[in-house]
């Protein structure tokens, strides 16, 4: 795959790219390579999908290696499947291990959810009963991959439509537990939160004031569409499709005010706009993580 | 609650929502169930539709919505990596009732699905024009490069193709499709029946004056020539080590 380029990062001695900045980033969206290229400003970092990147060759890799030189990169993984029942998969895990020995990013992280069955991929984050049982079998896999990859892990707290009747956590408390037990650390993703707290009817401060900011490597910010249930009550989807709304700002202000300030991503992954509207969003992260006593 | 309890009712639309389920307020869960069938099915129809956009134009954007949610439930994605999807998608095709008689549609199929390989496929240091100047570059075996596919149809696969994205109508008949990639954007070029012969013995180390011998006589030597040395087709075997 890519072996004859295993040594390309290795030449290098700088060390800014190995750490995220508390500023602000983006996911990286092919359609705007010319523009950060010209000009980062006000992008600090960027975030890649590892899945996009794991062909042998031509543009994607190509595109990446350009922007590695230019941004510290984080790579975020959609497709692990951590929460599974089933075991890691071998070939994935091997394919993650050579994108990121190749890449040498600042940061990896992935998320509590499953997505894989019985040999079939279905690409969405499938929810998990937050149970005794699925906290060691969680921390059984982020163990694994740590092992594997050779680094800490963040993990993603997700967004959720239902629950579990089983679950005996709060899903805080699990996360908190299994940064815990495997040293992996946290990704806070304050739209996920008030998706969740919409559709469950939960308090997204109390939340935001319980999570483990201590282990908070990474913050993610995205937009959510506004749907409603059988009932006529608000039903949010973690759609990824258009700007962060308003009280997700309030409550990553306040989530700022409370854990201080952390490198924060605008993800925008469908209907992906032009750059200056992506560009703003960034802008808008900046000035609140600015406003940040050090 | 498995996990083989929630998929199974997730990719069956008319299940029963899997008991054990609740928003924590005692509301109905029906419609937040709906949600995850919904992101299921509409990101890998998503996905097979930007990898196979001449069949979503030749069949229509409805017919391929239903087709891609009849497929994606028998062939689910085997890997995270979806650039790969689609990959069963032309045998699909092949045996699906509703476009038996289409029976180009699996030929456009396997063209986007090797597009997409090609795109994706390792870089190599290829021959140019001004090395092929050089009368040992016919004599010495050379390898394509990781970008090349071929296909063999019984149709003018690349030309049908075309016409799916805005080309002109189709003409002629059988045809052997070559994709090559220069820098980074796969074509796709149609050659006479007959003309992968001449890539297959290239690969196997053939050089190219004896590989020649296997052209079809209604092959234009001198564009196919040109095609591959434009295409970045052709690489010395020591730049194949990822093979």
């Amino acid at each position: 795959m890519l072996d004859h380029r295993n040594n390309w990062r290795d030449t290098r001695h700088d060390t800014w790219r190995d750490t995220l900045p508390n500023g602000a980033g983006v996911g990286y969206k092919p359609q705007h390579f010319s523009n950060l290229v010209a000009d980062k400003s006000p992008v600090e970092w960027l975030e890649i999908h590892a899945e996009n990147y794991m062909g042998a060759g031509g543009r994607p890799l190509a595109q990446l290696r350009a922007l590695s030189d230019l941004f510290p990169i984080s790579v975020h993984g959609v497709g692990l499947s951590i929460g599974g029942e089933g075991r890691l998969d071998p070939d994935h895990l091997a394919r993650l291990k050579h994108l990121l020995d190749w890449l040498q990013p600042a940061r990896f992280s992935e998320h509590l959810a499953w997505s894989t069955h019985g040999g079939a991929f279905f690409n969405d984050l499938l929810p998990l009963p937050y149970t005794e049982a699925t906290l060691t079998r969680v921390c059984a896999h982020i163990n694994e991959l740590q092992d594997r990859i050779g680094r800490q892990m963040l993990l993603e707290n997700p967004s959720a439509y239902l629950a579990f009747s089983e679950s005996t956590y709060a899903e805080v408390d699990f996360l908190r537990e299994i940064a815990k037990r495997t040293g992996c650390g946290l990704l806070l993703d304050v739209n996920n939160v008030f998706v969740s707290a919409t559709n469950l009817a939960f308090d997204p401060i109390s939340y935001i004031d319980a999570f483990a900011h201590e282990a908070v490597g990474e913050i993610h910010l995205g937009g959510h569409d506004e749907d409603a249930d059988e009932t006529g009550a608000p039903l949010l989807i973690d759609s990824h499709g258009r700007e962060v709304a308003d009280p997700v700002w309030a409550l990553y202000a306040h989530s700022l005010s409370v854990g201080g300030a952390k490198p924060t991503l605008i993800e925008w992954d469908t209907d992906v706009p032009e750059w200056k509207v992506l560009a703003a969003e960034a802008d808008r992260a900046a000035a609140l993580l600015h406003r940040v006593p050090a | 609650m498995t996990q083989s309890a929630f998929i199974a009712a997730v990719l069956d639309p008319d299940a029963p929502i899997p008991m054990g389920l609740t928003d924590a307020s005692d509301r109905p869960v029906a419609a937040r169930f709906n949600v995850y069938r919904n992101n299921v099915a509409v990101s890998l129809k998503e996905a097979l539709s930007s990898g196979f956009p001449a069949i979503k134009s030749l069949l229509g954007a409805a017919f391929f919505d239903a087709m891609t949610g009849v497929y994606l439930r028998a062939h689910p994605p085997k890997s995270p990596r979806l650039a790969l999807y689609g990959e069963t998608f032309p045998e699909f095709l092949a045996g699906f009732e509703p476009v038996r008689h289409l029976p180009y549609l699996p030929d456009v199929a396997r063209l986007e699905y090797a597009l997409r390989q090609s795109y994706h496929a390792a870089d190599a240091t290829v021959l140019t024009a001004e090395a092929l100047q050089h009368p040992e570059a016919f004599t010495r075996p050379l390898r394509l490069a990781p970008s090349v596919f071929w296909i063999e149809s019984a149709s003018p696969v690349t030309q049908i193709h075309a016409a799916a994205l805005g080309g002109s109508n189709p003409t002629g008949g059988a045809e052997d499709a070559l994709i090559t990639r220069a820098g980074f954007d796969p074509v796709a070029t149609g050659f006479p029946p007959g003309t992968s012969a001449v890539l297959t013995a290239l690969n196997a180390g053939t050089p190219l004056s004896e590989a020649l011998n296997f052209a079809p006589g209604a092959l234009d030597l001198s564009a196919f020539l040109c095609a591959l040395l434009t295409g970045g087709a052709l690489t010395l075997p020591q730049d194949t080590a990822h093979v």
